[in-house]
């Protein structure tokens, strides 16, 4: 990684371009003066090799995928295939319009309607929407549901939700979007739901519950039979938050444990790349008896070609078009790559991964869960505190040595959380040189403490006053002085 | 083996060794047996990358590439080659969010340069990271004056574009917000209605190009929201913020819209990004990320995200948004095609798409096939009244390879002419009408 | 650090109680587990609250802490210091008072922890 701090804006030149246009001569058209614009917008001027020399510096500062591992539990930071971003890119997906007659889309509509099946096969649900553009959006349409079902019920008591305390952030932030009260229960030690909070709030007030399995402590709920027919029993839908799928792939079906609603990460499960924070996708799945509230438009096969249709109960419209296309194109071909002889592999690779680094370093980390993990696990800072390294330095120093850091802080049960999520895609031989520099971070912590605790000393930039940046906001280049 | 999935025989057996574990079945053990799948999934069978590609091309062949005079929120523009060249930088597309900055300082710098050009287009004070898309976005506008202002019932004007205003009735509807629709007179937002019905409400959200196309006046709308404690919510897209009056000369309170107009492929509908934009004032009820510029530990120049005690993962049930994930990605495609007009490019591609749109209006009254709907300024697309029965002009256009004009409600046509359009597709477009005119 | 002489909620803001007037601020755990405020987002002059209503909030870079009413009162000021200087809550939480009321309901008062209760609720 590459120092450069110059702004596009100081790259300008008046009069420069960066564009070729065309010099067909139109009569001009006179913008009346109470309509116009009341300043030029204060763009850069610059020629393309400015601009492309720019952001190809400013691309040198960051870490991605092909840079090094990314260990980052709970966001599934596996390899994504460039075959992906070739065909997604295929003129005949980019070049259509969404509002072009249904019969010149009918790839794209087959492909909707192949995908949505297969998510659906994978997932035990009967269909997906593929509408929603990223996982928080795909909690919110799936809360939707839950209320547009048991509106459609006349039950107009249902207005709570349940997550338990180990929840990510989205889950109540959705369900208050969506006009419900957040029911926090509190966790076992591993995260997973306590039984006897769980049947304290079941009530007629209850909408449903939230949960993902397994949960972000990288545990298996090995009680969702139970907890699913608590819940149905008590009136509730189930719902699945598929952030952590990657484990069961091959394993469980959600359908089967008893959820009737799950969303799913594409970016996360299904390889499809974090662009830097986004797009990402959220589709929606349910079960047989929540299809006619899934959001509008919906595909389906009639008489043997693909047509949009409107679900009879939709909750209504959730975004503009179909969700964000060429990320669940390459979704499709990621699954289509892996076929049904594969897909199978992935979750027990995934957790055959997150096991041997737990194993090999559970004896200088703290291991509050001392069982076999998941697709991740969470360690609870050092074992040896006594020079006061707490995790945040961890993860700092370990940018030094060329590795992402873990997820650290989250989840909240934890108060040193470092969550790992290794993923399938990473070799033996990448495991055992991020387990040797977690133990050399560990030895460096007892042995030169300072180093550790003021680290990064190798990126860019180190340890930023995010103080500052809050007390004195610079959000924008004019605000610079 | 398959080249996503590394794992040999020899590295299972060592790993299980170590882990302790006699099988990687036994790893799954806290899993109850009748949960366990017992059948591969019924999906297809593995794709080699050559039968994969193959498969793509058919799928992509079946959808067809037209010569585009619709717009209706998706517009067909010219994608300047450097785009894709940088946007696939892996250091780009495969990192992820920038919660480490530094390692992240790449992302966090042209999300700081993209949220400076939005201010500059809009003329707010602050943007965030950017929204999924321009009717997400203008639903989470509504969130904000929600928030400010505690009322629970909003204007809307009837002149936004459709599917907008489909989102931000669901949006509504669930959180139990009143929308009332202001109607529309000669195609434009009543503004009487807005005086009469403005009482009590959070505020009002109008567009500007509306679905018409036509460029809709505000002056001394903002008065009336404001006199009310209301916020007054301008949903303007893309390409018009070149030479249109914008959020900020309305005295508007928020900006928002659709930004795939300026270097997003119309890619069937999405990945689209919508921005968000507001006054200071209203910083703390925006949703999203926001990227700031701060100092590190040696004073080096720096970005962080920020302001982050407003959003999901700190204020969870809290918080006034739940969205997480920004369009990253796309906001440096934005940002990219904004450098690469620049300033003055801006406004020439603008000034052009104005100038086809009008040429084209103009040749279609020629034919006298069709009728003024509305006597008012567009932009690059507008509506017409036809003469004659339109029930085949599609499918007629599509024949000859043009996706042409929308049909809207009341029969209206809706046309969009972009700067890809040249002299002779406008021409021949006009030709096509007429033969279809002729054929009936 | 607790200050004597004042009366303390669960939800660790302090009133001290004057007479007709009546303070109201946040305690030295409350600001030490913050850590460095960054904001206070104030309520206005003149709005009234029950007890238990949420009447403002304390963010840090990491943290937002709703502050709630540990009686019922009308506001006859905000500490407009903290707008502008919002980190003296950490520099002095007991100096830095957040709001001067006046109660609307005395007898809430006898519901609050004394200093020793609110020392042992905090360990």
């Amino acid at each position: 990684m590459k120092a450069y701090d110059t702004f596009i804006f100081n790259l300008s030149s008046k009069g420069r371009i960066g564009y070729n246009f065309d010099h067909e001569t139109l009569d001009e058209v006179e913008i009346p003066s109470h309509l116009k614009r009341s300043s030029i917008a204060n763009l850069p001027e610059a020629s393309e090799l400015d601009v492309v020399r720019h952001y190809t510096n400013v691309s040198q500062k960051n870490f991605g995928l092909e840079n090094g591992f990314y260990p980052l539990g709970s966001c599934t930071m596996k390899y994504n295939p460039k075959i992906n971003d070739e065909l997604a890119n295929l003129s005949g997906f980019t070049q259509t319009h969404p509002l072009q007659p249904s019969s010149t889309t009918q790839g794209l509509l087959r492909i909707y309607d192949e995908l949505q099946n297969m998510l659906a096969e994978i997932t035990g649900m009967h269909a997906y929407s593929l509408n929603p553009f990223a996982g928080a959006h795909g909690e919110l349409t799936g809360l939707m549901i839950i209320k547009a079902y048991h509106q459609k019920r006349k039950d107009n008591k249902r207005h709570i939700i349940i997550i338990p305390d180990s929840a990510h952030g989205t889950n109540p932030a959705s369900a208050s979007v969506c006009g419900f009260d957040v029911v926090e229960i509190k966790s076992n030690n591993d995260g997973t739901v306590n039984l006897d909070a769980l049947k304290e709030v079941l009530n007629d007030e209850i909408a449903g519950l939230m949960l993902t399995n397994p949960n972000t402590a990288g545990v298996f709920e090995k009680d969702i039979l139970t907890i699913s027919k608590l819940v149905h029993a008590a009136g509730g839908l189930l719902y699945y938050d598929g952030a952590n799928l990657n484990a069961l792939l091959g394993q469980v079906k959600p359908g089967d444990m008893g959820f009737d609603i799950t969303h799913l990460n594409l970016h996360k499960t299904f390889s499809t790349p974090h662009g830097g924070g986004g797009p990402g996708s959220g589709p929606v799945g349910v079960c047989k008896s929540l299809i006619e509230f899934l959001p509008t438009p919906f595909v389906k096969k009639e008489n043997n070609i693909y047509v949009w249709v409107k679900p009879k109960d939709t909750i209504g419209s959730i975004g503009s078009f179909y969700g964000n296309t060429l990320v669940y194109l390459r979704a499709y071909v990621y699954i289509l790559s892996l076929g049904k002889e594969n897909l199978n592999d992935v979750g027990a690779f995934s957790v055959l991964n997150a096991n041997y680094i737990q194993t090999s370093l559970k004896d200088v980390f703290e291991l509050p869960i001392d069982q076999f993990a998941m697709h991740e696990f969470v360690f609870d800072g050092l074992k040896d505190q006594s020079t006061g390294v707490k995790t945040l330095d961890i993860a700092k120093r370990l940018l030094d040595y060329g590795y992402h850091a873990p997820t650290i802080y989250f989840p909240l049960i934890f108060h040193q959380s470092m969550m790992i999520e290794p993923t399938e895609s990473e070799s033996k031989e990448t495991l055992d040189s991020f387990i040797d520099i977690m133990r050399k971070v560990a030895k460096e912590s007892i042995d030169s403490p300072e180093l550790v605790k003021t680290a990064p000393h190798h990126t860019v930039v180190r340890r930023l006053d995010e103080v500052k940046a809050v007390r004195h906001p610079i959000l924008k280049f004019s605000d610079i002085k | 083996m398959h080249k996503y999935l590394p794992h040999t025989k020899e590295n299972i057996e060592a790993m299980l060794k170590v882990i302790g574990a006699a099988s990687m079945d036994e790893l799954f053990s806290q899993i109850p047996q009748s949960l366990k799948l017992s059948k591969p999934y019924q999906i297809p069978s593995q794709m080699s990358d050559y039968v994969l590609t193959k498969h793509m091309q058919s799928l992509a062949n079946l959808n067809q590439q037209f010569i585009v005079f619709r717009g209706a929120g998706s517009y067909d523009h010219y994608m300047p080659s450097a785009i894709n060249s940088i946007t696939s930088r892996e250091e780009f597309l495969t990192s992820y969010t920038p919660y480490q900055p530094e390692v992240s300082q790449g992302t966090l710098h042209y999300i700081f340069e993209y949220q400076s050009m939005i201010c500059e287009l809009t003329g707010m004070d602050v943007s965030n990271a950017s929204m999924y898309d321009g009717a997400t976005a203008t639903a989470e506008a509504m969130f904000m004056a929600y928030a400010q202002t505690k009322k629970n019932k909003i204007l809307v004007s009837s002149t936004l574009n459709p599917h907008v205003i489909e989102v931000v009735l669901t949006y509504a509807k669930y959180r139990n917000i009143e929308v009332i629709l202001v109607p529309s007179k000669h195609g434009v937002t009543d503004k009487d209605f807005i005086n009469t019905h403005i009482l009590d409400t959070m505020g009002l959200i109008v567009s500007t190009p509306n679905y018409y196309g036509i460029i809709e006046d505000y002056d001394g709308i903002s008065n009336i929201v404001h006199q009310n404690q209301g916020l007054f919510i301008v949903n303007q897209e893309g390409q018009s913020l070149a030479l249109f009056k914008n959020a900020k000369d309305y005295d508007a309170d928020i900006a928002c819209g659709e930004l795939q107009s300026l270097g997003i492929p119309m890619s069937f509908g999405g990945p689209y990004l919508g921005y968000l934009a507001t006054k200071s004032e209203y910083v703390r009820k925006m949703p999203g990320r926001i990227c700031g510029m701060t100092t590190d530990v040696d004073g080096k120049q720096a970005f962080v995200l920020t302001l982050q005690a407003r959003e999901q993962h700190i204020r969870r049930a809290k918080a006034n948004s739940n969205i997480c994930s920004n369009q990253s990605l796309l906001a440096l495609s934005v940002t990219i095609y904004l450098s690469l007009l620049g300033k003055q490019g801006f406004v020439n591609i603008a000034k052009d798409q104005l100038n086809k749109a009008h040429y084209l209006y103009n040749k279609l009254l020629q034919t006298k096939l069709f009728e003024e709907a509305f006597n008012q300024m567009f932009f690059n697309e507008f509506v017409l009244k036809p003469k004659f029965d339109t029930n085949h002009l599609e499918s007629f256009l599509v024949k000859n390879n043009i996706l042409g004009p929308l049909t809207i409600k009341d029969n209206l046509l809706l046309f969009a002419v972009t700067e890809k359009r040249s002299i002779a597709e406008i021409n021949q477009l006009v030709e096509m009408v007429v033969a279809y005119h002729e054929s009936l | 650090m607790i200050k004597k002489g004042l009366l303390y909620s669960e939800t660790h803001e302090w009133v001290k109680h004057d007479g007709d007037i009546s303070f109201i601020g946040i305690s030295d755990y409350a600001q030490d587990t913050l850590g460095a405020v960054v904001f206070v987002d104030l309520p206005n002059v003149g709005a009234t609250f029950k007890k238990d209503d949420i009447f403002g909030a304390v963010e840090s870079v990491k943290a937002a802490s709703d502050l709630y009413a540990p009686v019922s009162f009308k506001i006859l000021e905000v500490n407009e210091a903290l707008v502008d200087t919002p980190e003296l809550l950490n520099t002095n939480p007991y100096d830095n008072w957040i709001l001067k009321v006046t109660l609307l309901n005395d007898k809430e008062l006898e519901n609050l922890l004394t200093d020793d209760a609110y020392e042992a609720c905090c360990k």
